[in-house]
């Protein structure tokens, strides 16, 4: 594909920059989309690529800089104004309406009419399966989208962007959840839409697809575009480095801790349909890494051997004991914690104050006389607080004023406050600016140091690299290698989460 | 947005984009497997009250055959008619996820209008009574639509308030007064009791409002949008305000056409029964959610037919007529009329349970195959 | 309670944000509060306008204990409504405690061997609610308007439609009397009693922080490990035997055990929670907001029944405003200073975490139903 850079962009966004109080999410940003063209978008995770989506969808206004259609500024008050535009976007997580069939679900608020106004079925139903049948996925477009897979989902958000006749389709990590064979049936998809002169900009962590089908790339780093320029023309190592942009050792300073005795003894753990018989040990003082895709099914994993989630089979042993599947407050008196990958959903109760976040875990423990005692609260709440740095108000704040980074503090000293012998973290760093990044690593290096056992999934290569003395890969359910820290690098890590490589043995 | 899907916008096949049939026979198979659990489960609740409604009606037959007479049936369907008619309305508020609690006191209160205007002038046509009690109705439900859409009010809360505000108005207008079926004018009293083409007049009126609403809500956008608001309301609205939809508009209009059909039963009863007062229609709120929701209706929003809320109302009304003409105790009528939707919604609950472990299932296997 | 702060007014001189945020949220929990003993004064006042007994010490005793079993009913739903579920069987379970208690003594037991079946039938009640709700997965509202028909039913089943009037002195003795020579009827005393037990449990206890905890977030509850399934079930539970202890109490009161007593006693109590402050949504409210807002509505009702022109009419209509007033104002107040923001600060965006409408719960939609 040729790309002709003095031809005026379909969108743009021209020197755009969004700060939330503090954090500058986006800095002086501009990218260009041209029809037939398809465009990259690389950068870590926190480097400000959904902040630059939320503006180019309407999601979200920049605080200065402007977004471009044909040349023209505009201001994209709503998802409407952008659609309306020509763009659409794939998300990662499909938003559709469960109850009502694929096809009405592509069509709604646009429904096809005939007489007397009524929905012309025959017609809605050979348009969506004309969709449907181009995108090469059998799906019935009569049958209701609850039960669907994410992936199947995805089509049918795709189905939809195509119906919009939509010039620009933003897809963020839309092949995160798809099997090999769909991939290939999306990137014919994404190359026809090329073809007929539509621009598009792709986001995904495979970088093997990414040098697949992009031709123009952008990388971000920490806000800021850090690179503009033809595809071909940046090697793999070099783009990597442009993403990272600094040596992943130096970041991660690594202090040796003294492995101990088995903590974790996790034995084919089970739960049908997500992911199948994982086996994973954690021992004192270690600090394992479960990476892999987004979609892997490794949250599900740790929300299962914490019992958030129910297993279907295998066992789950605790310091020699077997835990009861399927509850928390059995994982939680064992010794175990979690710090989940969704703070706002999962990990914190938004409405309520720091110092009641911080005690949510051991509300017991916070009696005098049998009563909650709010100057225990608070002592624990504030001693936590100084043990990690935590900047904040007063404690009776509202924990949503915290910023990301505080917020995720906020979580490890309501399970650190339990004296618990494994941490589970998911994603620590995740939506966390970079100082305080640091900061966490720091933290749960020196945990570890002093004799924790730590699960850490990650979606972020550099700190699965750089933290874990052990990664255990995962690939569609199952875990598909495990590398010491020596044997551990990025390619092998890659190769296994895309599933290059199906046995162990292979590279251990 | 409001150019409607025409042909194919997409690009042509040209390009790499895979063609031909890549589908084996082996999955071909399996999909229209899954088609038919699908179509099974949809059906299951109209199908499932259809045979309880047979079973109901033969049994009772058999063991008092006067069940059956025809005067007996009319009986039972006119005794249904009126919930009939608001539980159409209700189904629309369900399925948008709201409720309206105050459908009960709307129709006293415009039974009451209804009446009254009738009475004091005898000479207007019949009809006009109607309408009034259909508007009295429409403005309560707008000022229920309004409070939940404009003013963030949760609906439980809003018609709560109504069922109370509204009844109170009642009262206030009433003024301890009744109005008696001698005070109404004949012509009136004959729609309650009478005959069109050899069927009675509210049962006509109750089946055409419930095959209107049915229809709108099946073919037409309109309705489906209702379903894609309560659908997506169980996951924050996103998916809705995304497909541009409207959604406080349509929610208010839900309400509206919610009130008006309760204004319209007001004038029903008012027609039926002839006497009319303050307390008319009291507790029919719980009445008619009990029969949307024994009619698959679920509460979550999204889901749920006109058809099957209104077969509901006849299930639970026959039942009603049943145990009087079977002279098992009236006072064993609420406890099964409560259990019936007990069973109806955990039944929904593991059907739903059991279909979603079968498709993941399914999924997963067509995951792993590929 | 909290007077107003000192410091409320002059949002923009407080240097640290958050803490303006603080004090925001602070006075207008002040103001509710503030609001509602306002209201009482009112009501006080215009009570003794109309009539020169409504501050005497007999009618202040009557009308309270007239409102004991509401009060009762109010706090076990003041807790479940603070997880964000609700229950709408309370009445049935009162009519079905009540209805049990006449056919026991009919059967001649003692009344101390009663009185422990009573509650136990309640809490068995509760636990047929709780184990549909956390067990199946079942919307508590659905779940309970179906148990409302069908305990409301066994009511009906157990005592059919007689009453029984005989219980014995001591025991109505004691329901009707006063408390130890003061005019404080003794079932109020019993009232506060439970009122203050509630009050410290609520706020004072990890169970009380982890019911506001589940209802502001049920998946992070579970995800810190609290056991919410336990926890709902066990307030159920409590809600069913408290609602049985409700059922004795009136019975005792009237001397009359029936199956049709306390009809719509649950829209009163849930009215009461409402109007107290505690979000429909769950995660916030205080049982010294629901009392408060009980003595309103008592006082109401007291005040509109001593004048029989002012009758039930206007007790339905305040009592549905009120309700609507309760979180419409609050709402309404939050988007005025939301507009008064941001045209004073231009277009500074809002800060991050803290959404612009207080009011919406945990994926709190306003047009959504819990």
């Amino acid at each position: 594909m040729s790309t002709d850079a003095t031809t005026t962009p379909l969108v743009a966004l021209d020197g755009a920059s969004r700060s939330f109080g503090a954090v500058h999410a986006l800095k002086n940003a501009s990218l260009a989309l041209r029809a037939g063209e398809v465009r990259a978008l690389m950068g870590e995770n926190g480097a400000g690529k959904s902040t630059l989506v939320k503006i180019l969808t309407g999601v979200d206004r920049p605080n200065s800089g402007s977004v471009l259609v044909d040349g023209e500024p505009v201001v994209f008050h709503s998802t409407a104004d952008s659609r309306d535009a020509g763009v659409a976007v794939i998300l990662q997580e499909p938003t559709l309406f469960p109850d009502l069939s694929v096809a009405e679900n592509v069509v709604m608020g646009r429904h096809p009419k005939r007489s007397f106004g009524r929905i012309d079925r025959p017609a809605m139903k050979q348009t969506v399966q004309g969709l449907l049948d181009r995108l090469g996925v059998d799906l019935d477009p009569d049958r209701p989208v609850q039960g669907l897979s994410i992936a199947d989902q995805q089509i049918v958000e795709i189905a939809k962007a195509m119906s919009f006749d939509a010039r620009v389709l933003i897809m963020d990590e839309p092949t995160a959840a798809l099997s090999g064979r769909e991939v290939d049936r999306l990137f014919g998809v994404v190359r026809a839409l090329q073809a007929r002169g539509a621009a598009v900009l792709f986001i995904s962590h495979r970088l093997e697809e990414v040098y697949e089908i992009a031709t123009v790339v952008t990388v971000m780093r920490d806000g800021e575009v850090v690179h503009d320029g033809p595809l071909s023309e940046l090697p793999e190592d070099e783009l990597v480095r442009r993403m990272v942009g600094r040596d992943v050792n130096q970041l991660f300073p690594k202090t040796p801790a003294t492995i101990g005795d088995v903590v974790l003894d996790v034995k084919g753990l089970s739960r049908e349909g997500v992911f199948y018989d994982v086996d994973l040990q954690v021992r004192a003082g270690e600090i394992v890494a479960l990476a892999g895709l987004v979609g892997a099914g490794r949250s599900e994993v740790v929300q299962a051997i914490f019992g958030v989630d129910q297993a279907t089979e295998g066992t789950v042993n605790m310091l020699g004991h077997d835990l009861p599947l399927g509850k928390p407050t059995a994982a939680v008196a064992a010794g175990m914690a979690l710090v989940p990958e969704d703070r706002r959903q999962q990990g914190l109760v938004m409405d309520m104050s720091i110092g009641q976040n911080a005690t949510l875990a051991r509300l017991g423990d916070m009696r005098s006389r049998g009563l909650l005692s709010p100057k225990r609260e608070r002592a624990e709440a504030s001693q936590w607080g100084e043990r990690l740095q935590l900047k904040y108000g007063k404690l009776s704040d509202p924990v949503g004023t915290l910023s990301g980074g505080n917020q995720q503090k906020v979580v490890l000293a309501k399970w650190l406050g339990t004296e618990p012998r494994l941490l589970i973290i998911d994603e620590p760093t995740r939506g966390i600016d970079v100082g305080t990044k640091a900061e966490v690593h720091r933290i749960i290096n020196e945990l570890a140091g002093q004799g924790l056992a730590v699960l850490m999934v990650s979606s972020e290569l550099p700190e699965v690299l750089g933290m874990a003395d052990r990664v255990l890969v995962m690939f569609e359910g199952r875990v598909t290698a495990e590398l010491t820290r020596a044997e551990a690098n990025e390619e092998r890590v890659v190769r296994a989460a895309t599933g290059r490589t199906a046995v162990t043995e292979e590279i251990a | 947005m409001s150019t409607p899907v025409t042909t194919p916008a997409a690009p042509g096949p040209g390009g790499s984009a895979p063609s031909g049939p890549t589908v084996e026979p082996e999955e071909a198979e399996r999909v229209s497997a899954g088609r038919r659990v699908v179509d099974r489960l949809i059906r299951a609740r109209e199908l499932g009250l259809i045979v309880v409604l047979i079973a109901i009606v033969a049994i009772t037959g058999a063991i008092e055959p006067n069940f059956l007479d025809a005067d007996s049936l009319k009986q039972t369907v006119l005794n249904v008619a009126i919930i009939a008619v608001m539980t159409a309305g209700m189904t629309l508020v369900i399925v948008t996820r709201n409720i309206d609690l105050s459908v009960g006191s709307i129709l006293g209160l415009s039974a009451f209008l209804c009446g009254d205007f009738l009475t004091k002038n005898p000479s207007v046509p019949w009809i006009v009574g109607v309408l009034i009690a259909i508007l009295i109705g429409a403005a309560c439900g707008l000022l229920n639509g309004v409070l939940v859409t404009w003013g963030r009010v949760p609906a439980l809360v809003v018609t709560l308030g109504t069922m109370y505000a509204l009844r109170g108005v009642a009262f206030l207008v009433t003024g301890g007064r009744q109005i008696n079926a001698e005070d109404l004018p004949d012509s009136f009293l004959k729609v309650g009791s009478g005959d069109l083409l050899g069927v009675p007049t509210l049962i006509v009126l109750a089946v055409v409002v419930i095959v209107l609403f049915w229809f709108i809500t099946r073919d037409y956008a309109w309705g489906r949008q209702l379903y894609a608001i309560g659908s997506s309301g169980r996951s924050g609205g996103q998916a809705a305000k995304l497909a541009g939809l409207k959604s406080d508009r349509r929610v208010t209009q839900a309400f509206v056409i919610s009130g008006a059909l309760a204004g319209l039963g007001g004038a029903m009863y008012a027609a039926r029964y002839g006497t009319v007062d303050a307390t008319g229609g009291q507790g029919y709120e719980l009445r008619v959610i009990g029969a949307a929701v024994v009619g698959g209706v679920a509460i979550a929003g999204g889901s749920g037919t006109v058809f099957g809320a209104a077969l509901g109302a006849v299930v639970l009304g026959t039942i009603q007529t049943a145990l009087i003409v079977l002279k098992i105790d009236d006072f064993w009528q609420q406890a099964i009329v409560g259990l019936l939707i007990i069973v109806a919604i955990s039944l929904d609950r593991l059907i739903t349970n059991q279909s979603e472990a079968l498709l993941r299932q399914r999924s997963a296997r067509r995951r792993t195959a590929a | 309670m909290s007077t107003i702060s000192p410091t409320a007014p002059a949002p923009d001189r407080t240097p640290a944000a958050p803490r303006t945020e603080d004090s925001i949220v602070k006075t207008i929990l002040g103001r509710w509060e503030t609001l509602i003993v306002g209201l009482i004064v009112v009501v006080f006042i215009i009570g003794a306008g109309i009539s020169s007994e409504f501050l005497t010490g007999d009618s202040l005793t009557t009308g309270s204990s007239d409102f004991t079993e509401y009060a009762i009913l109010a706090l076990p739903l003041t807790l479940i409504i603070a997880t964000g579920e609700i229950d709408l069987s309370v009445a049935s379970v009162l009519a079905l405690s009540s209805a049990l208690m006449g056919y026991l003594w009919n059967q001649g037991l003692p009344m101390e061997a009663i009185l422990p079946i009573c509650i136990l039938a309640g809490a068995l009640c509760g636990l047929i609610n709780g184990w549909l709700v956390t067990g199946l997965g079942l919307p508590s509202l659905a779940v309970t308007i179906g148990t409302m028909a069908l305990f409301r039913g066994l009511a009906y089943v157990i005592l059919g439609d007689e009453s029984v009037t005989d219980f014995p002195t001591n025991y109505t003795d004691w329901a009707f009397g006063n408390f130890a020579g003061t005019v404080i009827p003794n079932t109020i005393v019993l009232f506060l009693v439970l009122a203050a037990i509630f009050a410290v449990v609520l706020h004072r206890t990890p169970f009380g922080r982890a019911i506001f905890a589940i209802g502001a977030n049920k998946e992070a509850a579970r995800f810190s490990g609290l056991r919410v399934n336990r926890i709902q079930l066990r307030l159920f539970i409590l809600s069913g035997a408290i609602a049985a202890l409700a059922g004795i109490l009136l019975t005792l009161r009237n001397s009359t055990a029936a199956g049709n007593v306390g009809d719509g006693f649950e829209l009163t109590a849930i009215a009461a929670v409402v109007l107290g402050g505690v979000s429909i949504f769950g995660g916030t409210g205080t049982i010294g907001g629901v009392i408060l807002a009980l003595i309103l509505l008592g006082a109401i009702q007291k005040a509109l029944n001593l004048d029989p022109d002012i009758n039930t009419a206007w007790v339905n209509i305040v009592t549905g405003i009120l309700l609507v007033g309760s979180v419409l104002g609050p709402n309404i107040a939050a988007r005025v200073r939301e507009a008064r923001r941001i045209s004073t600060r231009g277009t500074r965006p809002p800060r991050p975490g803290r959404s612009a409408a207080p009011q919406s719960g945990p994926g709190g939609e306003g047009n959504t139903n819990a």
